[in-house]
């Protein structure tokens, strides 16, 4: 069995709610973290990214100046000069398949659909804690791989190039259709 | 101790990407313990958002106050953006917090209200009857939400209200397949 040690960790919390702030802090408080940072906006939380060096972001999407999602997507940049590998934990009232691929494809390691739990972000920290992906590095996407589940079978057509196994192109299901008629 | 330093990163090079693997920089963090050692994080943190919500019933109430704020304001000067995007937030953050809050119906009712907001064609062609309803359901399940006798009531109203606003939209998106799709796409978030 495993146990965090919260005290050790350093989180910066990115929201321009304060009641969600102040629920957050609690939640974190609680489970033992010491160093906790609050940013009410997305500039604010680079600037004390840059500062602090935390160790997980948990940030929402909505925010003043710019958002959770060009957040992650600044600290993604990886000749940066400052970590550009820390869990993100993006938590927001967005909760719709199109957000979700948006904020994996910005960078975010985690994402929790509001309402809050304190089950829900527990499992979220200690995934990135203790289960962290490799990073992976496109021409258009720097982040943790996206794809969560190995299956070495798999042989569709987005599989990388250059792996085990090479592109394999595939009619469209749209294609077969037509090739039938 | 979240950055591992240079050559601790290990980076495998293939046609179209880059594997970048480094040792858990959290890893100092995790303490195996035996099982009667374990304590419990979460109930104790359960704990403390219950001693916390004695403030939720005023917290809420300042979340509508907002919401009424920027929908009296749009009433004034109509949907610019910058007003379209704080009565988009007020409602935004209402259904984010109000079920936290212990007002899970006022949610219902403020996303339904998200929607309309992020998926009408023209706001100003929406019947104003239909924000002035969803805002005043949201009012009067904060006021009213004390009475047991009322959640019921708050339950279904939301339901209903969702149910209007989704005809509407299905009929204004007919002609626009990816907002409809959005519109009646599940959602898929893991809330737990």
């Amino acid at each position: 069995m495993f146990r965090i040690d919260f005290n050790k960790l350093r989180f910066l919390v990115c929201d321009d709610n304060p009641h969600m702030r102040r629920i957050l802090r609690t939640l974190l408080h609680s489970f033992g973290a010491r160093e906790v940072y609050e940013a009410e906006d997305g500039a604010t939380a680079l600037e004390m990214y840059s500062h602090y060096v935390p160790d997980i972001v948990i940030t929402d999407w909505a925010m003043p100046i710019f958002d959770g999602l060009e957040l992650a997507q600044m600290i993604r940049q990886p000749e940066s000069k400052g970590n550009p590998y820390a869990p993100i934990i993006m938590l927001t009232g967005h909760s719709e398949k199109r957000r979700v691929t948006v904020a994996r494809d910005a960078g975010v390691t985690e994402f929790l659909a509001k309402p809050i739990s304190a089950k829900g972000l527990y499992q979220r920290i200690l995934n990135v804690v203790a289960n962290p992906r490799p990073f992976i590095k496109t021409k258009t996407y720097f982040g943790p791989d996206r794809r969560r589940n190995t299956n070495s079978a798999y042989m569709g057509p987005e599989r990388r190039v250059g792996e085990k196994h090479e592109v394999l192109q595939q009619p469209s299901l749209l294609d077969k259709a037509r090739s039938t008629i | 101790m979240a950055k591992n330093s240079a050559k601790d990163i290990e980076v495998k090079a293939f046609a179209t990407h880059q594997v970048i693997t480094q040792p858990n920089p959290l890893r100092k963090v995790l303490r195996r313990v035996e099982e009667k050692d374990l304590d419990d994080p979460v109930g104790r943190a359960e704990q403390a958002l219950a001693r916390l919500s004695g403030e939720f019933k005023d917290w809420m109430v300042i979340e509508v106050q907002r919401l009424s704020a920027a929908w009296t304001a749009v009433q004034k000067d109509g949907f610019t953006k910058k007003l379209r995007d704080e009565l988009f937030h007020a409602a935004h953050d209402i259904k984010g917090d109000a079920a936290t809050f212990g007002f899970p119906s006022a949610a219902g009712v403020a996303e339904s209200l998200c929607r309309v907001i992020e998926h009408a064609p023209d706001l100003e062609k929406v019947p104003a009857e239909l924000f002035t309803h969803h805002i005043n359901a949201i009012l009067a399940i904060v006021h009213e939400n004390t009475r047991l006798d009322r959640i019921s009531v708050s339950a279904e109203l939301s339901r209903r209200l969702r149910k209007v606003a989704d005809d509407y939209l299905a009929h204004v998106n007919r002609d626009r397949p990816e907002h409809l799709e959005v519109i009646l796409a599940p959602s898929i978030a893991p809330a737990e």
